[in-house]
């Protein structure tokens, strides 16, 4: 299916989201849609799905011109989206999302549940995206969960498929699948549109890369001639530095002390198991691993957020047990959580409201029981300049801002104060380029002022990039930190559970 | 992930609070049941007055007797609540515990009397029939998204309508369809606030019932005091189906009730198969559960709520017109006494299924029959109190057993597109 889109614009309240965008994705192509968060590509892929109208400009199928106005329109011209939030009912089994608004039925109205089964089933193992089709969405893994979401759109015999930031919620295996997936998909003269923010990902998959940025259509590439470097640059509109220059670390003393630290799940489950690790002043200790080794209860514990069923963690001096979560933070600790959306920030609060969430009832902030919203908000426009947080106001609910909006000020907020220690798990994920080259900055520099720095990554090459000592989680048992250099190949086969000895020749050592 | 997967820690302490429950009963049961029966032997009725095939020995207990069994039988549940527990059966035997307590209950009110298990069931299920059609009202809403806590003011909509139609056309299949129209109305003003304007669905609901109770009562005193030709609806009578109704004790409970009964179990199992079964019922739930995903499909997520508050107002109103074409006979202020919330209760109890939902209704049926049937055996606990038996009941069945209960995901969340 060829698709053209032409000057589509899209304004909303304050932001043009879409500047008259001309797009062609040919018949059978991979078609790259490049672009920051916020740059108007989800904007553009919900015009083109039927969920927003657009305010100007035309789409043509085949050149046919193509009125759409809700996503069932969509659907009937052969588009199918696969949403980077799944459009996913967790409750119903996979058949029953796939079958929903096509079922088939029998007398009465009654469910082909039997039907619905053998056709899902039978796709599945067409299109090499195996799933069980009386599976609970709910009891599947995302990778599962998105599998289902694209056979969604093929049971809709879909000729042109979104897939908006698809690889965000997978493993590199299962992206790899993906991959398979789509390529399998457009040899039979379909299209595809790949939004991602992952310059890799696009030169691996992409026949063509529209780059959009600020609601614009900055440039068209050719992923076999155009560097990352290029590609970056045309995303961001400026010269961006896609490595982490830092000097040496000068350790100081030491800041975090774990000592056989056990954690233990709501089930009394072991998750983390005689943990020690040390990190000093002015230094980063990164912590890799695949997720769900056991990272999150390991930050949670020394953040004082779950309990700690075994050994100690002291923080500047100070244990962990016993003081309440604002003790913690309040002393001197920093922390950028792994899902921001759930426990980053409050949604529904404005981004100044947001910025003081650690520092709500302490002065200037708050006088005799009372916000002082003079310095509430002057703190806020201070930050939002320093740490480049894009947004319409202060007032804006931190809710609409983008992802990479989002973290930036989460990240303001936990840098912008004195502390002796920074706790920062998977604090780019879902980030663009441009955003993950500052925050890896303000780490860096954060760590220059003398703060000890715990980062938590399941990116490898941001572990690598930023770590001054590299620890590796597997099975909730901490090896390491080594001292680094140390090979990206070395890593990744302890994070799958090799022994340390064997593949670094030497005893697990630099546990000072 | 698993919503029903609960921790060990939690589990114990959640028996340990069913072990005390048990414990408490089992101090009533010794403590007022074994000592203060006002006669040796209860007499529990198996026979109907009217014609059937054969007839039933009167069950004839001996009360001390009896209650210390039954306390026997609490004290080794509440022993293993406290040990080794009963784990995923823990529910079903506080269940247990309910009903042995309850047959203790009986036995102690029965003493030196006669109690007839005949009328005790006749009039639960009746009694059950609005709360189950009020809990079905709750459900077909609450699957789409939409909360529904105006099922109260529907069921005083429908009564009072319902006997005004009745009485004006002489035919209670007309004032039914006139109670119909009522629980429609009222549903179509919460749809229309809600749905399309997007008001806080707990605030609309509340509205709702305070308009409908101060429109009845204001009619009710201005119109129908004056003019009683009003207000003397021509009732639904009991129908008795050939053969079945004579089978000794389940055939004068379940086969001589008025068309309302028959109506609401009709609704329950139609209901419960369109939720489930159908496709009707599939895009239904998923408007409740993920409405943009619903939206992204074709679904249209607005139009499938405006419908189904709607289906719930038709059920409501027929709930509501139960008073006055079936049980009274009259409209009166208020009448409804606020079976509208525990008609919610129910749906709760009964997880947002249909036929969940009608079980809850049968166990509150049962405490509304129970104060009427032992006022008349003159047990000496005020009337007053008995007659606060169904809410009580209400709030230990919501507060005590009800668990987790997993809503769905998109309810009370009005749909916006954009």
């Amino acid at each position: 299916m060829r698709l053209e889109l032409q000057a589509i614009t899209k304004r909303f309240p304050g932001v043009v989201a879409n500047d008259a965008v001309d797009l062609v994705v040919e018949s059978g192509e991979v078609h790259g849609l490049l672009g920051e968060n916020g740059a108007g590509k989800s904007t553009l892929m919900n015009i083109l799905y039927g969920l927003y109208g657009a305010d100007e400009g035309q789409i043509l199928v085949d050149g046919q011109r193509l009125e759409l106005d809700d996503p069932g329109d969509a659907i009937d011209a052969g588009i199918g989206m696969v949403h980077q939030h799944f459009m996913l009912v967790p409750v119903f089994t996979v058949a029953e999302n796939i079958v929903l608004g096509v079922e088939h039925t029998r007398r009465l109205g009654k469910l082909d549940r039997a039907r619905a089964s053998t056709e899902v089933a039978a796709l599945a193992e067409r299109s090499g995206l195996p799933v069980d089709p009386d599976a609970l969405v709910e009891d599947l893994p995302v990778g599962i969960q998105q599998r289902v979401e694209i056979l969604k759109a093929l049971y809709r015999d879909a000729r042109l498929l979104i897939l908006d930031e698809p690889t965000a919620v997978l493993t590199p295996q299962e992206a790899d699948d993906l991959f398979d997936a789509i390529r399998a998909f457009t040899a039979e003269g379909r299209s595809v549109i790949f939004i991602s923010h992952k310059l890799r990902e696009h030169r691996a998959i992409a026949d063509r890369i529209s780059v959009l940025r600020r609601g614009r259509i900055v440039g068209t590439a050719d992923p076999r001639t155009t560097s990352e470097q290029e590609l970056a640059n045309l995303m961001v509109g400026r010269p961006v530095e896609l490595s982490v220059s830092k000097p040496a670390a000068t350790a100081g003393d030491a800041v975090l002390a774990v000592a056989g630290l056990g954690v233990e799940n709501a089930l009394g489950g072991r998750v983390v198991e005689d943990v020690d690790l040390t990190i000093h002043a002015g230094e980063i200790v990164a912590v890799a691993g695949v997720e769900g080794n056991g990272q999150s209860p390991l930050v949670r514990a020394i953040t004082g957020l779950q309990d700690i069923a075994e050994g100690t963690v002291h923080i500047a001096g100070r244990a962990v047990k016993g003081a309440t979560r604002k003790q913690v933070l309040r002393d001197g600790t920093g922390h950028v959580p792994e899902d921001r959306g759930s426990e980053g920030l409050v949604a529904d609060f404005s981004v100044a409201e947001n910025l003081v969430l650690n520092l709500w009832d302490a002065e200037p902030f708050a006088r005799r029981g009372t916000l002082q919203f003079a310095a509430i908000n002057a703190h806020a426009r201070e930050l939002v300049d320093a740490y480049d947080i894009r947004t319409p106001s202060i007032a804006t609910t931190a809710g609409s801002l983008s992802g990479g909006n989002q973290q930036k000020l989460v990240v303001a907020r936990e840098f912008d104060r004195p502390i002796d220690l920074l706790v920062a798990s998977q604090p780019t994920r879902g980030v663009d380029v441009g955003s993950i080259e500052y925050i890896h900055t303000q780490l860096v520099a954060k760590r220059d002022e003398g703060t000890a720095v715990l980062l938590v990554s399941s990116e490898l090459d941001e572990v690598l990039a930023l770590a001054d000592r590299v620890a590796v989680m597997f099975h909730g048992r901490l090896v390491g930190p080594f001292d680094t250099p140390i090979s990206k190949e070395a890593v990744g086969r302890m994070m799958a559970g090799a022994d340390p000895a064997e593949v670094l020749g030497t005893p697990p050592g630099g546990d000072t | 992930m698993s919503q029903t997967m609960t921790a060990p820690a939690g589990q114990r302490r959640r028996e340990r609070r069913f072990g005390i429950f048990s414990l408490l009963v089992l101090a009533i049961m010794l403590g007022v049941f074994a000592t203060s029966a006002r006669g040796e032997q209860a007499t529990f009725v198996l026979n109907d007055a009217r014609g059937q095939l054969f007839e039933l020995p009167n069950l004839v207990v001996t009360v001390v007797p009896a209650v210390l069994v039954l306390s026997a039988v609490v004290a080794v549940i509440a022993y293993r609540q406290f040990t080794t527990g009963f784990g995923s059966k823990a529910v079903i035997v506080v269940g247990v515990v309910a009903l042995l307590f309850v047959m203790a209950f009986l036995t102690w009110a029965a003493a030196g009397g006669q109690l007839s298990v005949v009328g005790l069931l006749r009039g639960s299920l009746a009694r059950a029939t609005p709360i189950a059609l009020g809990g079905l009202a709750g459900v077909v809403c609450e699957r789409a998204g939409v909360i529904n806590i105006a099922i109260e003011g529907q069921f005083l909509a429908g009564a009072f309508t319902a006997a005004v139609v009745s009485s004006l056309a002489s035919d209670p299949w007309i004032g039914l369809l006139g109670g119909i129209g009522a629980g429609v109305l009222v549903a179509f003003m919460l749809a229309g606030l809600t749905i399309r304007f997007k008001a806080d669905q707990i605030v609309v609901g509340v509205v709702l019932i305070v308009f409908a109770t101060g429109v009845t009562s204001f009619l009710n005193t201005q119109v129908l005091s004056g003019n009683p030709e009003l207000n003397s609806p021509t009732r639904f009578t009991a129908i008795a189906i050939p053969v079945l109704s004579e089978i000794p004790l389940i055939g004068p409970v379940l086969f001589r009730q008025s068309m309302l009964v028959f109506g609401m179990l009709f609704a329950v199992g139609a209901l419960h198969y369109a939720l489930f079964k159908t496709r009707w019922g599939l895009r239904l739930r998923s408007v409740g559960e993920h409405p943009k995903a619903a939206d992204t499909v074709g679904i249209n997520v607005l139009a499938t709520r405006y419908k189904a508050v709607l289906l719930g107002g038709v059920f409501a109103g027929i709930g509501g017109a139960w008073w006055t074409l079936d049980a009274v006979g009259q409209f009166s202020r208020e009448m409804t006494g606020g079976r509208g919330f525990i008609a919610l209760a129910a749906m709760l109890v009964g997880r947002y299924s249909p036929v969940g939902a009608f079980g809850a209704a049968l166990i509150f049926g049962f405490s509304d029959q129970i104060a009427t049937s032992l006022q008349l055996l003159r047990v000496p606990v005020p009337s007053d109190l008995l007659l606060t038996a169904p809410y009580l009941v209400t709030i230990l069945v919501v507060a005590g057993l009800m668990g987790r209960l997993r809503p769905p995901a998109a309810n009370g969340k009005p749909y916006t597109k954009e």
